[in-house]
């Protein structure tokens, strides 16, 4: 782990070395090449902008009017009788629709049951081996402008599922 | 389809709203959002800037296509569209890499880029067969280490902050083997309706 955690430390500063080194040996001119690639990213930041706003308001519109607490509220008694506890409902939930939201969530869950509980691990181990499916979507497909999603989402939140289901499952077999 | 659940998102919410009395929340997160998703754009630019400047640097050197030719047998099956030496490929590998080892703000940017090559490849506004690809892979994160998590868990003493990352990587590759396999799967069935 320790390794795995210096390696995630090294690994940017090498790599930027790396690219710069095979730049000057190439003799290509990294600095103007530099600039010309940034000032992609800086409207790539801005055409980005009204895809988010608009998918960010969206989903607070519906979390802050209580509609998402609701549809949690109907959907809680299926999964618990799939075996899912109880107090995680509401992060496999909301993980796929809102990366701000699940982040809070899994908080309040470490915050009361503690880190080192049941609930705190599942919630630490679904937090990390999902990422937000409509926030990848936004972004993505936003940033280049596609229209036509295809069966996307469904293959995102299908993936999101197993992802969920698999974590009840490991933290159960082992920390349970 | 997003169209349809964007606009369902905001129109459940505000007739919910009128029958649960919470109008007011509604009224101030919409605002309040808003002003958040500016901040959280604004706050992606440094990122882009940096990470795309470099990462053309690394394209005109030739280093993209090294990285695509070292991967290339695992790539090309995930991607059969793609062609073997397009600059897509490296793309795809530095975001894929990126998201290994935990680093999303490097990741997105040469997600995006990846994006970017294969609408051009494909010259629709639709969604392409690697794109979706790309997309499943990416939205089930495979990551190494939740560095958040762990810092949560740090904050709240806990005994081993590190203890779930064993757990959360076996099922981040499990998540992340689903969607590649949900995406064939889905795949396939639209090739068999036409």
């Amino acid at each position: 782990m320790v390794f795995i955690s210096q390696v995630s430390i090294w690994i940017i500063p090498l790599f930027i070395m790396l690219v710069l080194l095979v730049a000057t040996w190439k003799k290509v001119p990294s600095y103007e090449l530099f600039v010309e690639g940034g000032k992609e990213g800086v409207k790539m930041a801005f055409s980005l902008l009204p895809f988010l706003v608009g998918m960010i308001v969206a989903i607070a519109i519906f979390r802050s009017s209580g509609a998402l607490d609701a549809i949690i509220g109907l959907i809680s008694p299926v999964l618990l009788f799939l075996g899912v506890p109880p107090e995680i409902v509401p992060l496999a939930l909301v993980k796929p629709i809102s990366g701000s939201a699940a982040l809070g969530v899994t908080t309040e869950l470490i915050a009361t049951h503690g880190p080192d509980s049941f609930i705190g691990r599942l919630a630490s181990t679904m937090q990390g081996s999902t990422d937000t499916t409509l926030y990848i979507l936004t972004v993505y497909f936003g940033a280049v402008g596609i229209r036509k999603m295809g069966y996307a989402l469904k293959v995102g939140l299908l993936a999101d599922l197993i992802g969920i289901i698999a974590a009840i499952v490991i933290v159960t077999l082992v920390f349970g | 389809m997003v169209n349809i659940i964007w606009a369902f998102l905001a129109i459940i919410g505000i007739v919910y709203a009128m029958f649960n009395g919470t109008m007011d929340e509604v009224n101030k997160a919409i605002f309040e959002s808003a002003d958040e998703a500016v901040t959280l754009s604004i706050g992606l630019i440094s990122v882009l800037v940096f990470w795309l400047g470099i990462m053309k640097i690394a394209e005109e050197a030739g280093i993209l296509k090294a990285l695509a030719k070292l991967f290339r047998p695992i790539v090309v099956r995930l991607f059969p569209e793609v062609p073997k030496d397009h600059p897509a490929i490296g793309y795809i590998l530095s975001n894929i890499t990126a998201n290994i080892f935990g680093l999303g703000n490097a990741a997105t940017p040469m997600g995006i880029k990846a994006m970017e090559q294969m609408k051009q490849l494909s010259g629709t506004d639709e969604a392409s067969r690697s794109m979706i690809t790309f997309l499943a892979i990416n939205t089930s994160s495979l990551t190494l280490i939740p560095t958040t998590v762990i810092a949560i868990r740090m904050q709240y003493d806990s005994v081993s902050p590190t203890e779930i990352v064993g757990t959360t990587i076996i099922a981040t590759i499990i998540s992340t083997l689903s969607a590649i396999l949900i995406d064939r799967l889905f795949y396939y069935r639209s090739t068999w309706r036409k």
